[in-house]
């Protein structure tokens, strides 16, 4: 692990210092982690020199864990302690890992029916927020050791097919790690920074990313440094494992296997089954002979069988292609190129169908390996501040239409898939019965009608609503995604002004308590160092408060305040810093960060306002020569 | 803060129902580039606070703007007239109505004979459905200036259309079995 950076006491981080950054690709089967250095943006090795992180991790009994290409190793002899794929678990409940059946070998509990399972490992349980957590953090000392110091933020990639449950998981996860993410990014959007910033690709771009487990295909209008959303499609459950599972049914089949194989053996035949298909991306056919703990299993595989084998998982990565065009509003024609991005985009067959589809040949000049995790972190180098001079603005949409449970189990759109986010939509409920006070509220993620077709996102009782006859009451539900695609909820009783103060308890997510009480569990961070811990992250968040004021006072200060206020303003913060920098409590200082920020209130406010002013000052300057040159024609 | 004006006003636009769409996203893109909360995650809880509402605004606004059905009913709201779920129409438009959704039954019906055929009836229906659309929101245009309830009878008109539009769209997911 690297050696913290400390300053010495009194003295101020300089806010210009240039901050370390990171972007993380927390994939099914690999992770990355990439950073800019010296204007170059690149994956960093580890000690060994591997790029790529197998997302793979052990338990063992002591409680100690092993991350990457050597947990893959003990996949097959330890297959129940081996955690692979948990990517795939990632927000779900029971019923869909069920769903998963072979793939997930391993012993699931659950605390209620609701929420999601944990792994039952040599240690104990484990939750798949917390195994994701364990890649994260060994991707981020990885990080810290060849940036030298700390990772000031992070913006770690999912993709865009992700709903609001597992995009909460992922950012469940990163705090575990004691990450402080900048960004969930899209992965297409990722790749599609890599492409726009390297090459200046204009015009729309298809970015279609077939992976281990998810299928993603995203269409993106590039302009001048924007990188607008148009559509997104996919499937969180296709990919290159299929592939493996199809080839190793077959070779069961060929060798004459029938009845039920153990555990280690299933696992043994997936891992030959991978590096078959991958040896089949380069050649024509492969010689299988192979002895898994007494199973003989013997045969030749050709590639024309291959692809036969995987054309209908092709075929609905197309047809999801096809539907992903036709809601961007866009002809085939209109896309000027394929970009392809994961590693089962290697393969042949896929290469091929997807130029014919499109009708153009697929662009893989970036490593598709790596082109997510060098996308995100050219982004986190512009978010944390970083300021290179691109101008560069990222409009994601809602990968999932937002919807509400009615009479008989019926699904009412709130907000719908496609939508440009952030967005926000108010939804009226009237009560039908007299008197009633709480009224049950669930809410769904899907495009189909009946709500156990869509994904469950939380159910909650909304209470205090003051007895009235039927009818009466106006409750508005409000629904805001944020940037990052993650949905809160808040509500109000309208006729009244009474405020509802709702809570709403994920289904699938972890409750803030959880998520406390697994950050103080972690080994990692034994008992004594849990407020060592607390005093640095409030620290690092206050600082984090005051350059930003600073900053602000300098480039704005000027203009937006009067000589009194600026003072006023810098005294606080003043006193703030010395609170933060002297200070031994995290509680004092967390509270200083507050005063700074409501006395930087108003401030705030007048520098939104005044940059809302100047954009629209330059479009009325526009506009003017424009008429101008209307009036001379 | 203001969130008073109008979307028409927050994209600098004349107050017309025929709109410069090229500027209404030039617009859209430059305050997005000023306001979105990317730009702020360095910065303080309030600044991100007023960024997310401000983003949130102005998508809102680009959204309605940016379609002809949502853009009418606006339009209809900011003169305070709120659209009616159940609406009188004259019962020639309803009949109108009736024809084209057998049309649409009679598509479907027809599909599993001959795929090719059924899809290319409803290309072309979509697009008879696309024209009448388009007139319709001329009709509107002129309609808004001088006669406020007839513009409301060709903006119901207008959802009665947008809904077959729909209508196919999902027929033909359902064909190409996406
Ligand atoms: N040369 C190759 N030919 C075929 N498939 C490959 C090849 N290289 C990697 N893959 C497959 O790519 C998948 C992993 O892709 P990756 O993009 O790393 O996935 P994820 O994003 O899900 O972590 C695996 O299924 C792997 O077998
Ligand atoms: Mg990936």
């Amino acid at each position: 692990m690297a050696l913290l950076q400390i300053t010495e006491p009194g003295q101020a981080v300089d806010p210009h210092q240039r901050k370390h950054a990171a972007g993380i690709d927390l994939g099914t089967t690999n992770s990355l982690i990439a950073a800019v250095r010296a204007g170059e943006t690149d994956t960093l090795p580890d000690f060994g020199g591997a790029h790529l992180l197998p997302s793979v991790v052990r338990y063992h009994t002591d409680g100690s864990v092993t991350v990457g290409a050597k947990a893959l190793e003990s996949a097959k002899e330890d297959p129940l302690n081996t955690i692979v794929s948990v990517k795939r678990l990632m927000g779900r409940g029971l019923e869909d890992v069920d769903t998963l059946g072979d793939q997930m070998p391993y012993d699931f509990v659950t605390k209620d029916k609701k929420g999601m399972p944990d792994i039952n490992v040599a240690s104990g349980p484990v939750s798949p927020v917390e195994v994701s957590a364990e890649i994260l953090r060994n991707l981020a000392h990885r990080g810290e050791a060849t940036l030298a110091g700390p990772l000031d933020g992070v913006v770690i990639t999912v993709p865009a097919y992700f709903d609001d449950a597992q995009r909460q998981a992922t950012k469940d996860a990163a705090t575990l790690a004691h990450l402080n993410v900048l960004r969930l990014l899209n992965e297409p959007t990722a790749a599609a920074v890599a492409y726009g910033l390297d090459s200046g690709t204009e015009g729309v771009i298809a970015v279609y990313d077939l992976g281990g487990g998810t299928f993603d295909i995203s269409l993106l209008r590039l302009n001048r440094g924007v990188f607008e959303v148009l559509s997104t499609g996919g499937n969180s459950a296709l990919g290159g494992d299929d592939f493996d599972r199809a080839v190793a049914s077959w070779l069961l089949a060929a060798s004459g296997i029938e009845g039920e194989i153990s555990k280690g053996q299933f696992r043994g035949l997936m891992l030959e089954a991978r590096a078959i298909k991958e040896a089949l991306s380069d050649q024509a056919s492969v010689k299988v002979d192979i002895d898994l703990d007494g199973l003989i299993v013997k045969s030749e595989i050709t590639r024309e069988i291959f692809d036969e084998l995987v054309a209908p998982f092709v075929g609905d990565s197309i047809k999801a292609c096809r539907r992903a065009v036709r809601d961007a509003g866009v002809g085939l024609e209109d896309i000027k190129h394929v970009v392809l991005v994961g590693g089962s985009t290697r393969v042949p067959t896929v290469r091929a169908k997807v130029a014919s589809y499109f009708h153009t040949e697929p662009l893989s000049n970036i490593d598709p390996d790596r082109v997510v995790a060098i996308g995100a972190a050219i982004q986190a180098n512009i978010l944390v501040g970083n300021k290179s001079d691109d101008e560069v603005l990222l409009l994601d949409v809602l990968p999932l239409s937002l919807g509400l449970e009615t009479m008989g189990g019926l699904v009412e759109k709130v907000i719908t898939r496609n939508t440009a986010i952030p967005v926000a939509k108010a939804q009226e409920f009237t009560t039908y019965k007299d008197g009633q006070t709480a009224m049950l509220i669930h809410i769904v993620q899907g495009e189909r009608e009946l709500v156990s077709d869509c994904r469950s996102l939380a159910q909650f009782e909304l209470r205090g609503i003051p007895p009235m006859v039927a009818g009466a009451a106006k409750i508005q539900v409000m629904f805001q995604v944020d940037a990052d695609g993650i949905l809160s909820v808040s509500a109000k009783e309208l006729s009244t002004g009474v405020e509802t103060h709702i809570e709403v308890k994920p289904s699938y997510g972890l409750t803030e308590d959880e998520i406390t009480t697994m950050l103080k569990a972690s080994f990692e961070y034994a008992e004594a160092d849990v407020a060592t811990r607390s005093l640095t992250e409030a620290k690092v968040d206050t600082q984090r408060v005051i350059d930003a004021v600073a900053n602000a006072i300098a480039l704005d200060g000027d203009r937006l305040l009067s000589q009194q206020e600026r003072s006023s303003l810098n005294e606080t913060l003043a006193e703030v810093q010395a609170i933060a920098t002297n200070s031994e409590r995290a509680s004092e200082i967390t509270a200083a960060s507050e005063r700074l920020a409501k006395a930087s209130d108003e401030f705030a406010s007048r520098r939104m306002d005044d940059s809302v002013r100047q954009a629209l000052a330059g479009t009325s300057l526009d506009e003017l020569s424009e008429s101008i040159a209307d009036a001379e024609d | 803060m203001d969130f008073q004006q109008t979307f028409f006003e927050i994209f600098q636009l004349p107050e017309a129902y025929h709109l410069d769409v090229d500027q209404l996203s030039s617009s859209y893109l430059e305050l997005q580039k000023r306001i979105h909360p990317d730009n702020f995650s360095s910065a303080t809880d309030t600044e991100k606070r007023h960024s997310l509402q401000w983003a949130t605004h102005v998508n809102e606004a680009f959204t309605t703007l940016k379609s002809p059905l949502q853009r009418a009913i606006y339009m209809l709201e900011q003169r305070g007239l709120s659209i009616a779920h159940n609406p009188d129409l004259e019962p020639a438009f309803l009949m109108s109505q009736i024809e084209l959704r057998e049309e649409l039954d009679d598509i479907s019906e027809t599909a599993s004979e001959e795929i090719d055929a059924a899809l290319s009836r409803l290309d072309g229906f979509k697009s008879s459905v696309k024209e009448t659309l388009s007139s319709l929101e001329g009709s509107f245009a002129v309609q808004f200036d001088v006669e406020l309830a007839a513009a409301e009878q060709t903006t119901y008109k207008m959802q009665f259309m947008n809904k077959l539009l729909v209508a196919a769209d999902q027929l033909e997911e359902q064909l190409l079995d996406y």
